[in-house]
Formats: structure tokens, C-alpha cells, sequence
């Protein structure tokens, strides 16, 4: 029961932070913070989603899936998240968009 | 419980779509389709445990792993070509 409990509320708050990651990946401005929400979709979004449905299967195999998936996931989001920052950063002058003016500074 | 979770990843990758569709540069694409995989991930695992089907689980485990492969083959591309001169 408690744990119905917290595994629902786990399922909300993913599903809460799920959306807004979207929401910001959608309505932010330029493509660094873009980067920021899409990222806060990728760790707290799946921490919490794949957390909550990992306490409804118990001790099973799915268990260990959830937990392979959880960590694959947590190791492939930050590396392309830097390599998109890479490229996009490597590539400033013709298309992508350009620095913040807070970061900016070392034309 | 799931289908409010279902509904929210549903309607976050309406939004990552939107995103990939308007992005103004190719990187606003990358990220919007990397999001996108992400979360095409997050709904396989919530619609094995919702139709009580559990194998499910290696689906998203492959999705996660050729995604990834994806983007960081996507980005290269990009940055080849660049970096050789080639103009879109």
C-alpha cells in the first residue's frame, strides 16, 4: 500500500517533469536552453518514471531490465548532450545560433 | 496512474516533434529527435507495465542503444562535412 503509494507519486512528479522539459525544449529561446530543459527530461524525467514503475514489479527480471535501462540511459543522455553542445559550438560561425552574451565573451 | 504518465510523454513528444519541425538551425532538430527517442523509451516501458507485459522491456532496451548510436552518428555526419568544405 505504501508503496502504491509512493510509486504513484513518483509517477506523477515524472510525468509532471516529463512535460515540462517538453514545454521548455518547445517555448525556450535559443538552443543552449533548449538543451537545458531537454536535459531536465532526460535525468529527473526518468529517474522518477522508470523509479516508480521499478516499485510496482517487485523483485523480477523486469527489475533488472528497469534498472539497465535507467542506467544506459543515464550514461548515453550527458554524452549526447555534450556532443550536440560540441557540434553546435564547433560549428557557430555559418548556422547555429550564437553564444549567450553572458558566455561570450572570448571572440 | 500510467495513463496520466502516458498522456504527459505523449504530449511531450507532440512537443519535441513541433520543435523538430520549427527548429530554426540542424541542432534544434538533433536535440528535438534525441528528446524524442528518449522518450519513446520512457513510453514503451510505461505500456509494458500497463498491459501487463513485461518483455516489453528489451524493446526499450534496444531503442535506448540504437538511439544513441543514432545521434552520435547524425552529429559526426554534420561535423565531417563541415569540417571537408560541404555546403547544404
Amino acid at each position: 500500500m505504501i508503496i502504491d503509494v509512493l510509486s504513484f507519486a513518483m509517477l506523477a512528479l515524472g510525468g509532471f517533469f516529463v512535460f515540462l522539459g517538453g514545454l521548455g525544449a518547445l517555448r525556450l529561446p535559443d538552443l543552449y536552453t533548449r538543451m537545458h530543459a531537454a536535459s531536465l527530461t532526460d535525468s529527473l524525467g526518468t529517474i522518477l518514471t522508470l523509479g516508480g514503475i521499478m516499485l510496482q514489479s517487485g523483485w523480477s527480471l523486469a527489475t533488472v531490465k528497469l534498472l539497465t535501462i535507467l542506467f544506459f540511459l543515464l550514461m548515453t543522455g550527458p554524452t549526447a548532450s555534450y556532443a550536440l553542445a560540441n557540434a553546435a559550438l564547433l560549428s557557430r560561425d555559418d548556422d547555429a545560433p550564437a553564444l549567450p552574451p553572458a558566455a561570450g565573451g572570448r571572440e | 496512474m500510467y495513463y496520466v504518465v502516458t498522456t504527459a510523454i505523449l504530449v511531450t513528444m507532440a512537443l519535441a516533434l513541433a520543435r523538430a519541425l520549427l527548429g530554426p538551425t540542424v541542432y534544434d532538430r538533433v536535440l528535438a529527435v534525441n528528446m524524442f527517442g528518449t522518450k519513446t523509451v520512457l513510453l514503451v516501458a510505461i505500456v509494458a507495465f500497463l498491459s501487463g507485459r513485461p518483455d516489453f522491456l528489451d524493446l526499450a532496451l534496444a531503442y535506448a542503444l540504437i538511439n544513441f548510436v543514432g545521434v552520435l552518428a547524425v552529429l559526426e555526419f554534420f561535423q565531417k562535412k563541415r569540417h571537408f568544405g560541404g555546403r547544404q
